[in-house]
């Protein structure tokens, strides 16, 4: 369960991040959520066969990680870690899709072929995105941050929870499946069987740790509704950063930034 | 009016499964005193702790908390006044971070603004944990969380603090501290643990349950040199008051 407990890891990681002080960490959450939905929405409402005018688009999470100091090739590594899952999406494009739409030269690039870069741009300019936002935010801001956006409080008590006791049921989870490999003298030991037993246990024993959270709530009081978080302030620099940002992506999803530029550098070329 | 805090009277619970957890305990806790509650694994412990701020009510008998019986109509009043610190840190430390986890009690109780942030600052101050305020739970070691659990109870100013098993776990400088800090608080306080050892310290008084009843109830000193008592028990006399390991003096 090494890779369990490196990716928990991992995970603390990029919630340390968030604890930066720099201009765009202290931005109010808000601000930063807002900009990335708008962000995301522009991206992935592009045609299928869009892949020039998504390229501008990573000056969003490229201006954020400079801005934020945070460590590229960090995020970069695990935005690679999705890779495999756009792939798999995409892969049988090529296959299908075999109409000729674009000449370089003598190579002919298929629909397919576009689709499936396409595919795999969007998802590294979302999850980059949405990496940025947490590194620089922190996951709890986010969820306050929703809230004060309009999301009900149950949805953020339970995505709070569940950040929180992840790492308690991993732990969990990782030392009984190192129990149940030190026993199994690396055969199958019961195979699947004993996976569901272990699954069965983990579940009873979160079910009873849920009851003792519950008593300790109780104990302080709980009545149902947490007590509100303190207020931030979403002043003019927030409003400038959504503007800026919202105006920039609209544009990017209006006019092909990339052909922009091309005809401004070539234009006066013969 | 007599001075006792807490009163439990004849308590009798079954659980649905049918274990009589507890068959008759009667004993009482005085303003001030912290009170050793030991015993064997099944003793009985935990659930007498359950009974303290009505997690479970009585099947026969009560507990008294100054002077009025605790049910389902004072749960609120029982909780404020019964400080609960939990065996497993984790249980108890829900919330983002650590000034959250200890502002949520008084935000509940209705406390806002500096007035919260002064409560908060002071729970901290007192279990040396001011400079964790902004850390995330995950991110502390067996020590901290167990001081931190402690301020999250302290920060609802309780007449009673209940604690089970605090040195659990501890390594020997955490542990150390942890004696320092209960041996410094002035609360009434019950103790439950294994750990005669700390129990010898921090309290004067020891209550003996086993099988569901009350075995002894006297001064610590005096009952942890009952061996008899304590080997019909399941219990031994504390390290520090056996002999030597070398010389067996």
């Amino acid at each position: 369960m090494a890779s369990v407990h490196g990716a928990l890891l991992d995970l603390k990681r990029l919630d340390q991040l968030a604890a930066g002080d720099t201009a765009v960490h202290r931005l109010d959450p808000r601000a930063k959520v807002l900009a990335t939905l708008v962000f995301i929405v522009c991206v992935v409402s592009f045609g299928r066969y869009e892949l020039s005018a998504l390229i501008p688009f990573f000056i969003f999470p490229v201006c954020l990680i400079a801005a934020g100091r945070l460590p590229a090739g960090y995020l970069a590594a695990k935005v690679a870690l999705v890779a495999p899952f756009a792939i798999a999406v995409g892969i049988c494009n090529p296959l299908f899709d075999r109409t000729v739409l674009v000449h370089l030269g003598t190579l002919d690039i298929t629909g397919g072929w576009l689709s499936f870069a396409s595919i795999v741009v969007r998802t590294a300019l979302t999850v980059a995105a949405a990496l940025t936002l947490t590194a620089l935010t922190g996951f709890t801001s986010i969820c306050r941050a929703l809230v004060r956006l309009g999301m009900p409080k149950a949805f953020a008590m339970q995505l709070l929870f569940l950040y929180r006791y992840l790492f308690v049921l991993a732990e969990e989870g990782g030392r009984a499946s190192r129990a149940r490999e030190l026993r199994s003298f690396g055969r199958k030991g019961s195979g699947l069987a004993s996976y569901a037993s272990l699954l069965g246990h983990l579940l009873l024993r979160t079910w009873q740790r849920a009851e003792r959270m519950h008593m300790a709530m109780l104990a302080r009081g709980y009545t149902g509704t947490f007590p509100a978080a303190q207020v931030g302030r979403f002043g003019a620099r927030e409003v400038a950063f959504v503007l800026f940002w919202s105006a920039l992506f609209i544009i990017l999803r209006l006019y092909n930034g990339a052909e922009l530029l091309g005809t401004l550098v070539t234009g006066y070329l013969p | 009016m007599s001075h006792h805090i807490l009163e439990i009277d004849h308590l009798r619970h079954v659980y649905p499964d049918g274990t009589e957890a507890l068959r008759e305990v009667t004993f009482s806790v005085c303003h001030g005193e912290s009170v050793a509650v030991i015993g064997a694994n099944g003793a009985g412990k935990s659930t007498l702790l359950a009974h303290l701020n009505g997690h479970l009510l009585p099947h026969s008998g009560e507990v008294r908390i100054g002077h009025a019986p605790v049910d389902r109509s004072n749960l609120h009043e029982a909780r404020r006044t019964v400080g609960m610190v939990f065996h497993d840190p984790d249980d108890q430390l829900f919330m983002p971070t650590v000034y959250e986890d200890v502002a949520f009690g008084p935000m509940n109780l209705g406390l806002t603004g500096v007035e919260l942030q002064n409560c908060v600052a002071a729970a901290l101050r007192r279990v040396d944990a001011e400079h964790l305020a902004g850390k995330a739970p995950y991110n502390l070691s067996a020590g901290e969380k167990r001081r931190v659990a402690i301020a999250t109870v302290l920060s609802m100013s309780p007449d009673i603090l209940v604690m089970d098993e605090p040195t659990n776990g501890l390594d020997p400088y955490a542990r150390r501290q942890l004696i320092g800090l209960l041996k410094d608080f002035h609360h009434s306080k019950i103790v439950t643990s294994h750990d005669l050892d700390m129990v010898l310290e921090v309290c004067e008084r020891t209550v003996v349950l086993s099988q569901g009843v009350v075995r002894a109830d006297g001064p610590t000193l005096e009952i942890f040199r009952d061996e008899a008592l304590l080997r019909e028990c399941r219990l031994e006399k504390p390290l520090s008051m056996q002999g030597c390991p070398v010389c067996g003096k």
